[in-house]
């Protein structure tokens, strides 16, 4: 029998699962990110007990800080004008055009956003220092290696997004402006760009977003002279011991970042032209197509080098071919640079990974379904974009707040989890969590409500609808999601780099360890490590494509 | 003059289209008629420069078009649903070509296309909020301001419904005329084809397997399938068909090779009265069913010798069993 | 009616939410270790990564007192001064090694080290701490921080090596010295001290000086000496660098060594152990720093950290003795002046140098 007040009763518990569903997420967002956050910042506002703004003012006024907050500045937008230069031409090649190798090749340029920071730096540096095969060019040390660093990352990043757009535009606007007499130029730029602007636009601000808050490779690539305001927090804390200057930094950031984040969803919600997919059928190159071929060719060998020096580096034992280097991973390097075998940390970072993903999976699934599901009131409706944009903030809060917050507010009484076995994975969950939330929602978005409320016309409940509507589309992209989960955690640094035990290393940690050890050979493991840290996730990652989900890594 | 010489286009060695041979004089319009699949499209597209030739050649004035890319070959292609520019006004969108050339006094030129395709006024309107007859017309008028050598229009009334095809097609062959536009549209619709086009071709299986000035094609399609394809009912061969043919009036009745006789629809005419007039000619039968619609009683009539075919009454609704004498209108028949 | 079908809606629910959680502190794929601390048989050191001892000695110290050593390194000083500072009174540990001079103020000021009540050897005292009133940490090693030149480099190009802080300054020596950040090493932060002791509040002229005379800052040691540094593993191409007294007696060859520690530029540093306020282990923590003291750890302490020992009478490596040279009169700063104004100092120093 139905009861009396059928909408009131649909109202309470369409309220009553939202905060349900969302419960979870939100408790471990609160008690993992919100708390150490809070912590932080605390600490650098209130030094003594008492609120210090003023502190906060004199920080920013600092020259220093002043040079730090402009390097960030121009070195991401420089970055980002590059990538998105780089980024288009090559989504062209890949994504409207058809050639042998072409599904490798996507998979390939979607590999080095997952690389762990700490092996693109090293394998970097490798290419460009002093006696390296372009140390002639003298890049080391100045901001063209930083930015080269950063353009390395995230041209993956326009790729992906752009082209996913580019893929589903119907050719015959093009073709239409073509036969009026437009160059190819000209219909890229009066037709094909306007289109695509969306899509460039997401993607050029969640680019510049990795590159204001980019930790590791600023770090290994700027060293001392030049700073982001990621690696100067990082100062900041850990050897200065300067909190209020790295709360202030702190707060700048998180500042920029959500206007940003409020500026990529604005574009979001644009309508988008790409929503009504005509898959255009890719074309043969042709003699047009060369300046795109020409960059993407280019894109390819500034892909590989640095990768290709780090492995011939990794080869070498005293001038001769050996795989000294990767033997020696079973050791804890020379002079006993480490406390545990390098194998052994591959070991901890595998089980970190498969925590990691299976945390972020589960709370990524929960907010997906949370801020999909179609809103029947105007509260709930604000309740649910809320959510959304909340979950989205790990994305751009530096990793070492994070990380650091995480020691000064969960490191003791009443809350002491230094040596809960998931920390780790958690603070990794946490940075996965926005990527896994944006692949899962475009595809939930995607499923006509009507289907679940044919499948409930038929008797079936919400669990069965799930079962039946949501699930047979859910499970690849779900996989996907997995795969880049674990793969960014098997690279993840900035946070982990805080939080892992001493005895207890992750494979990145234990890198940027040899790296900074004086002794024969631990050099060489750190490149073998970098290696076998980097073909692990680029495994992943190939295994990932393999599943063809196109919203992997679209913003 | 545009000529299309043994072109053949093939996707992935598939043939789209074969040998396909057809000429277009200057300020003629053409139509190439066929059913959806059939290469038209291709056809069109290979025309545009955005298909490669895998044979043959395609010529202006007899110069090779080959290697001279889209942009640069001077044909305005107008699509099915326009494609206007979503992001673009209705004026930016017909002075695109206009821009990209730099010419002087846009304005006043896309004010007189605007007039020109009934449109005065709409400059500032987005694509988003026209109508699909005032989209094609936009598109249209697009397509004029590039001061195309050629036009080439695919399916351009197929997207509209049936009221606004009738009087855009009429506009639409009046700006062509008038401007001596040379005219190249591909449609699967006879309808289209025969409001617009002098000349058609048509197209069948990637072949081209008839052209003509349209009254030839539609009064001898040159075979069955394009008989039926141009809008005949029924196609009839042997004996039926030898007494059909002997129904016909003399000086029509010299048969086609294959000694085939396709009727439309309203090839018959049935007068119940003249069912027993001694000597009269024509065909007889029995009423099967017969349904009045707004232009005509249609019948089912079961004829003597012949089979079940469709008629027209001349006059009053016959009720089903009546016998009536169907009269031949020789317009509506062709001998294949 | 529908009342309860809420309820239950509701406890369903949270229900569901609260298995969530479990399932998130009970199954987890990481394998749950034993606590290493906390139990008496073990005795955890905490120190930095550049500690290492031969394995056959902390073997001997095992066998000898029957606690087991498990040690946990921070990455650089720094971080362990800070984890030490942070943890004082509740320590993950029992025993600290490897605070320095520059740090060691921090330590003491957050009461994290009790006083030390064992044996110290002759010599060792000589290296107290000044301002450690309560005799709580002692000192394990010493090392000088001096700037290094490639004499051999010098020899070839015919020119005369620098001697002393301000010929670094002059346009002969322009783009040849490389130097580790004093925000990212420690041998860095003893040279910043060194050039504070040698110019006092014009030091940071000088190191604008420095920088415009074309000075590379990098990370480390490790890339300052082994890449940037002529005479190192990597070969680079600056002759001159920022490392220790005891550097010289690993680029010796047939017999003589082609580098140099310039004496008049060097800064003492001090190693200091201590055992943890409130550590689970105090015994065993008394016997590891006594161990650290002991004839056989200081007698290996050069070839494993490269540092010379405190207690008197150890001897040393024959290269040590023959080519690592001692500066009789070391530059120092006032471990409390330091406590007072490393932050400020830091701060100015990064500013100076990334200008």
């Amino acid at each position: 029998m139905r009861p009396p007040h059928g909408p009131v009763r649909v109202r309470a518990r369409g309220t009553l699962t939202l905060i349900g569903l969302s419960a979870l997420p939100l408790a471990v967002l609160t008690v993992f990110f919100l708390l150490p956050l809070g912590g932080m910042l605390a600490r650098g506002l209130w030094p003594d007990g008492e609120l210090a703004p003023r502190a906060v003012l004199d920080v920013l006024s600092r020259p220093r800080v002043g040079r730090v907050v402009w390097f960030t500045a121009w070195s991401s937008a420089v970055a980002t004008a590059i990538a998105v230069a780089v980024g288009l031409p090559v989504a062209y090649v890949l994504y409207r055009l058809r050639f042998r190798g072409r599904a490798v090749l996507r998979a390939a340029v979607l590999v080095p956003f997952v690389m762990p920071t700490v092996v693109v730096g090293v394998a970097f540096r490798q290419l460009l220092r002093d006696g390296g095969p372009l140390g002639a060019l003298g890049l080391d040390h100045t901001p063209v290696a930083v930015i080269a660093g950063l353009v390395f990352f995230n041209v993956a990043v326009v790729v992906r997004t752009v082209g996913a757009a580019w893929e589903g535009l119907d050719s015959r606007p093009a073709e239409a402006a073509a036969a009026l007499g437009a160059t190819p130029w000209q219909v890229f730029r009066t037709v094909t760009l306007p289109t695509l602007r969306p899509a460039v636009v997401a993607a050029a601000s969640v680019v510049f977003l990795f590159c204001a808050t980019a930790f590791g490779v600023v770090l290994i690539l700027g060293g001392v002279r030049y700073a982001s305001v990621e690696t100067e927090i990082y100062l900041l804390t850990t050897v200065i011991r300067d909190l209020p200057g790295a709360a202030a930094l702190s707060l700048v950031q998180l500042a920029a970042v959500t206007v940003l984040l409020v500026v990529a969803g604005r574009t979001r919600r644009v309508a988008d032209p790409t929503v009504t997919r005509h898959v255009a059928d890719p074309r043969r190159p042709g003699r047009a197509d060369a300046p795109q071929l020409v960059v993407m060719t280019v894109f390819a060998a500034f892909l590989s080098a640095p990768i290709g020096a780090l492995v011939v580096q990794s080869l070498r034992v005293d001038g001769a071919w050996s795989l000294g280097h990767y033997r020696a991973l079973g050791t804890t390097g020379s002079e006993g640079a480490l406390v545990v075998p390098a194998t052994q940390a591959l070991a901890n970072s595998l089980q970190t990974a498969i925590d990691a993903t299976w945390i972020a999976l589960l709370l990524g699934l929960l907010v997906s379904i949370v801020v999909t599901r179609r809103s029947r009131s105007r509260t709930e409706r604000h309740v649910r974009s809320v959510l959304d944009a909340v979950f989205m903030l790990p994305l751009g809060v530096s990793a070492v707040t994070i990380g650091f917050g995480f020691l000064v507010t969960l490191g003791r009484e009443p809350l002491d989890l230094r040596t809960w076995p998931l920390l780790v994975p958690i603070a990794q969950a946490l940075v996965a969590l926005p990527l896994v939330v944006r692949t899962l929602v475009p595809v939930l978005q995607g499923i006509d409500d009507r289907q679940r409320q044919a499948a409930a016309s038929l008797g079936a409940g919400p669990l069965r609808s799930l079962l039946v509507v949501d699930l047979p589309v859910m499970w690849r992209p779900t996989l996907a999601a997995a795969g880049f989960c674990f793969a960014i955690s098997l690279g993840e640094f900035g946070a982990t780099s805080f939080l892992t035990r001493a005895d207890h290393p992750t494979l990145p940690v234990v890198i940027v360890r040899l790296l900074g050890r004086p002794g024969e050979g631990n050099y060489g493991m750190a490149l073998a490590a970098s290696v076998v840290l980097a073909a692990t996730t680029a495994l992943v990652v190939l295994l990932v494509e393999r599943l063809r989900v196109r919203s992997v890594g679209r913003w | 003059m545009l000529e299309l010489d043994a072109v053949s286009v093939h996707y992935d060695g598939v043939p789209a289209l074969s040998d396909a041979d057809v000429r277009i004089e200057d300020g003629e319009v053409v139509a190439v008629l066929g059913p959806s699949g059939c290469g038209k499209s291709t056809l069109l597209r290979a025309v545009a420069g955005l298909e490669p030739l895998s044979a043959g050649r395609i010529t202006w004035d007899g110069a090779d078009l080959a290697g001279v890319p889209t942009h640069r070959r001077g044909f305005a292609l107008m699509f099915q649903d326009g494609q206007l520019f979503a992001h673009l006004s209705v004026a930016a969108n017909v002075g695109y070509a206009l821009r990209l050339r730099r010419v002087p006094d846009r304005a006043r030129r896309v004010a007189d296309l605007l007039d020109l395709v009934g449109l005065a006024g709409y400059a500032d309107r987005l694509p988003g909020t026209l109508s699909g007859g005032e989209r094609q017309r936009v598109a249209l008028a697009r397509s004029m301001a590039a001061a195309p050598r050629a036009l080439l229009l695919d399916e351009p009334l197929s997207a509209l419904d049936a009221a606004l095809r009738e009087r855009l097609a009429s506009d639409l062959r009046r700006i062509l005329t008038e401007s001596g536009t040379t005219t190249l549209l591909v449609t699967h619709d006879q309808e289209e084809a025969f409001a617009l086009a002098d000349r058609l071709v048509v197209l069948r299986g990637g072949r081209v397997v008839q052209q003509g000035s349209a009254r030839e094609v539609w009064a001898r399609p040159v075979d069955a399938e394009t008989a039926l394809f141009l809008g005949y009912a029924r196609v009839l061969d042997g004996e039926p068909a030898r007494r059909v043919l002997a129904a016909l009036p003399q000086r029509q009745a010299s048969p086609g090779t294959a000694g085939q006789v396709a009727l439309r629809r309203s090839a018959l005419v049935a007068d119940a009265t003249t069912v027993d007039a001694p000597g009269a000619a024509g065909l007889v039968g029995a009423v099967v069913s017969a349904r009045a619609t707004p232009d005509a009683v249609r019948l089912v009539v079961d004829v003597e010798g012949v089979g079940v075919l469709d008629a027209v009454s001349a006059a009053g609704v016959p009720a089903p069993g009546d016998r009536v004498r169907l009269r031949l209108d020789a317009a509506r028949v062709a001998l294949l | 009616m529908f009342v309860r079908a809420l309820t239950r809606k509701a406890a369903a629910v949270t229900a569901v939410s609260a298995l969530g959680i479990t399932a998130l502190s009970a199954c987890s794929f990481v394998t749950e270790e034993g606590e290493a601390s906390g139990t008496s048989e073990h005795v955890v050191l905490l120190t930095h990564g550049d500690f290492y001892l031969p394995e056959d000695l902390t073997e001997t110290f095992e066998a000898d007192t029957g606690y087991v050593l498990d040690v946990r390194p921070s990455d650089g000083v720094g971080d362990l001064a800070n984890l030490v500072a942070d943890e004082a009174g509740k320590p993950s540990g029992d025993v600290v090694f490897g605070v320095d001079s520059t740090f060691a103020s921090r330590v003491l000021e957050a009461g994290a080290v009790a006083p030390f009540a064992g044996e110290l050897p002759d010599g060792v005292a000589d290296y107290a701490l000044a301002g450690d009133d309560d005799g709580a940490l002692v000192g394990v090693d010493s090392g000088n921080v001096c700037v290094n030149v490639d004499t051999a480099w010098f020899d070839a190009e015919g020119m005369t090596p620098p001697t002393t802080f301000a010929d670094l300054t002059e346009p002969a020596y322009r783009g040849l010295f490389a130097i580790p950040g004093a925000s990212t090493s420690s041998p860095g932060m003893a040279f910043l001290l060194g050039t504070i002791a040698e110019f006092g509040d014009d030091w940071s002229n000088y190191w604008a000086d420095l920088m415009a005379n074309d000075a590379l800052v990098v990370n480390g040691w490790s890339d300052a000496y082994n890449v940037e540094f002529t005479a190192g593993e990597g070969g680079g191409d600056r002759p001159i660098v920022v490392s220790y007294d005891s550097s010289p007696a690993f680029t010796v060859a047939d017999g003589a060594t082609g580098t140099a520690a310039l004496l008049d530029t060097c800064v003492r540093q001090v190693e200091y152990a201590g055992v943890l306020e409130g550590a689970d282990n105090p015994e065993g923590a008394a016997d590891l720093v006594e161990f650290l003291v002991s004839q056989e750890v200081q007698a290996a302490l050069p070839e494993s950290m490269y540092v010379f020992p405190t207690r008197a009478g150890v001897e040393l490596p024959t290269d040590w003795a023959t080519f690592a040279q001692r500066p009789s009169d070391p530059l120092m700063v006032d471990p409390a002046e330091i406590e007072a104004n490393r932050e400020d100092w830091l701060l100015e120093w990064t500013d100076v140098v990334s200008r």
